[in-house]
């Protein structure tokens, strides 16, 4: 949304590693010195720095597991209404129900189902597609997807304060630090 | 026990990614095949053959469509023929794709990170080109919707869903949707990659929005190692059903030779050995001419070799029981159909198919084979040829005697059968090509993993 008035309020700050050991004991000490809006930033999954930093784990999993139950009952019910009701046929003088034939439709949709609600989930949850964030205002950021790891304290925090916190950052071993601009 | 410590040290000396590496070698080794300007004069041509076998894939198919099936050499009592075969050959092999990818992920076998992503885009091509056969053998393939995928329509019918033929559409159709999902979702960082390196702003923008945007925070990951775990617990047992499921195309009927317990696991083996096969035919090349020899090592190269091995002596044993069946079941029909494979008019093709693939294959038992990657690369092209060999002596061996002589008959291919099969195989390359080209082919982000600078020590304040 533009105002008239212009807000020169920035993202944050951001500080430049060179390993995921000292994003992680950057990300450590930030934490501990209690700072809450918190983001890191790697070339590589690290599986610790969202333990430190948001300490939640996603709610995916539960979603697959409700999207494969959702597979399962779309495969059975369709073959067993397509099969007696809408257009029942006589094969052989089986039984119209005959759900052990059922098995394996009802099984290929249950993975089919789990497998799009994993994919779609994982890209919907984590606010995919955002052509713009404000961190790619940062040159350096570009290293973030090739060799270099970064951490963000954001202006949303509590404690935020543009000089202090880039001070703070800097005593944390970063290799360089940059203002994001909103 | 002097040899003992040289077999030790032979393995030490053979790492899943050579030394000298580091996130920016990586990065610069992978990222600049697809973002440099240069179209070698190999790639050129070979696209160029691809293009020319795409292209009579077309006429076939288009001849095809204006006078009916009646072109292929497929006959009573062959009615199956070509079409199947081909079929049954490329899904197998698109099953390496997808056990690389997947059941070595979840047994965290890290040599698989360099070349899953090439295994998989072979997987998919492969599933295109399978799709070609069933859809066009039934000769009207724009029909072909209401005949095999259940939706409301104007003529209120719905698929005979107690029929093999339509669990395999359901199968086929998944295992592609999966596949295709699994694939993209594992380009996404390093789509992210490509842009932030691309110089060309057409270039920029195209990885962008195929990135979607990706940074790379700790949640982003968090989620996305998440769902790429699920989507790899998921696609185990889906490749495993999809090769069982086209077993079942045979073993659901009475015909002598399908109708038999073994063949789910035995099409699973022979579909993972074709495959392991197809990984190594485009692997060896490819580290060649792209100077990838660091990150697909020869232990890579080892490994692939050794599961082809494991692999084939499984089949083997297929064949084995196949025979000992025949024999056991005291049905002369059975005993017969196993007389007419071996001493029948097809023998030729039985025999070329145990020399291939239950002879020449021990020789994989040896280290010096397995590390000469020119008699490896001979012997993969071989292994497709054993393996669609394989194929063909299951359908055409068990349809053209069957139970009553009066019926018997020949199948002979035409020449419209062999343009579609070529054709395929054309229309593979020339995607696999474009692929190498404008595609990271390898995992950039997972090969990283592998790398120091990404592991962090246990936390003991904790």
């Amino acid at each position: 949304m533009h105002t008239n008035e212009p807000t020169n309020r920035p993202h944050g700050v951001m500080a430049e590693f060179d390993s995921a050991q000292a994003v992680v004991d950057a990300a450590r000490k930030t934490m501990a010195h209690g700072f809450t809006k918190v983001e890191a930033y790697s070339p590589v999954p690290v599986e610790e720095l969202n333990d430190i930093i948001h300490k939640s784990r996603t709610v995916l999993p539960k979603l697959v597991l409700g999207g494969g139950i959702a597979g399962m009952a779309t495969g059975f019910i369709l073959q067993y209404w397509a099969s007696t009701i809408a257009y029942p046929m006589n094969i052989g003088g089986r039984p119209q129900a005959s759900w052990i034939t059922f098995i394996i439709p009802s099984y290929e949709l249950t993975i089919l189902f789990s497998a799009l609600t994993a994919a779609i989930g994982m890209i919907v949850l984590n606010g995919l597609p955002q052509p713009y964030h404000p961190v790619f205002n940062v040159d350096r950021f570009a290293m973030a997807s090739s060799d270099k790891f970064f951490l963000v304290v954001e202006s949303a925090d509590p404690k935020f304060d543009q000089q202090a916190t880039a001070e703070f950052l800097r005593s944390t071993g970063a290799k360089g630090v940059y203002d994001v601009d909103e | 026990m002097a040899n003992q410590s040289h077999k030790t040290a032979l393995l030490e000396e053979t790492p899943v990614i050579l030394p000298g590496h580091d996130f920016e070698t990586v990065t610069e080794t992978v990222a600049e095949i697809p973002l440099s300007k240069r179209f070698p004069l190999g790639w050129i041509g070979l696209l160029l053959i691809g293009l020319a076998g795409a292209g009579m894939l077309h006429m076939a198919l288009g001849y095809l469509v204006l006078k009916g099936i009646g072109i292929w050499g497929n006959n009573v009592p062959v009615g199956w023929a070509f079409d199947i075969i081909n079929f049954v050959w490329w899904i197998g092999i698109g099953h390496a794709g997808t056990l690389i990818s997947a059941i070595l992920l979840l047994f965290k076998q890290q040599w698989r990170m360099s070349i899953s992503r090439f295994a998989e885009a072979m997987t998919i091509f492969a599933v295109m080109c399978a799709a070609i056969f069933p859809v066009f053998h039934t000769g009207r393939p724009w029909l072909a919707a209401y005949w095999l995928f259940p939706y409301p329509n104007a003529m209120g019918l719905w698929p005979q869903f107690k029929s093999p033929l339509i669990w395999d559409v359901f199968a086929v159709s998944t295992y592609a949707t999966v596949s295709i999902v699994f694939w993209y979702i594992g380009m996404i960082p390093d789509m992210a990659t490509l842009r932030d390196r691309a110089v060309s702003k057409v270039k920029a923008s195209i990885y962008g929005i195929l990135s979607l945007g990706w940074r790379g925070s700790a949640r982003h990951w968090h989620r996305y190692e998440v769902s790429t775990l699920i989507l790899a617990g998921l696609s185990t047992p889906l490749v495993l059903s999809v090769h069982t499921v086209v077993s079942f195309d045979f073993a659901v009927s009475v015909i002598p030779g399908w109708h038999a317990t073994i063949f789910p696991p035995y099409f699973v083996a022979g579909a993972i050995y074709a495959g392991f096969a197809m990984v190594l035919t485009l692997a060896i090349p490819v580290r060649r001419f792209y100077g990838m020899e660091s990150l697909i090592t020869m232990r890579h190269i080892d490994n692939m070799a050794k599961i082809t091995l494991a692999t084939g002596l499984m089949v083997s044993y297929g064949y084995a029981m196949e025979a000992f069946f025949a024999w056991y079941s005291g049905s002369p029909h059975e005993r017969f159909m196993m007389w007419n494979r071996m001493f029948g008019p097809y023998a030729w093709s039985y025999w070329t198919l145990i020399a291939i693939n239950m002879v020449m294959i021990q020789l994989l038992w040896f280290t010096k084979v397995r590390h000469n990657t020119t008699i490896l690369f001979v012997m993969s092209l071989l292994i497709g040829v054993g393996m669609w060999l394989e194929r063909f002596v299951i359908i055409v061996t068990s349809l053209n005697r069957d139970f009553i002589p009066a019926s018997w008959g020949m199948y002979y291919p035409t020449q419209w059968d062999f343009m579609t099969f070529f054709g395929t195989i054309g229309l593979f390359l020339t995607l696999f090509l474009l692929f190498l080209r404008f595609v990271p082919m390898i995992s950039i982000f997972e090969v990283k993993m592998l790398l120091p600078q990404s592991k962090v020590k246990a936390d003991h304040a904790h």
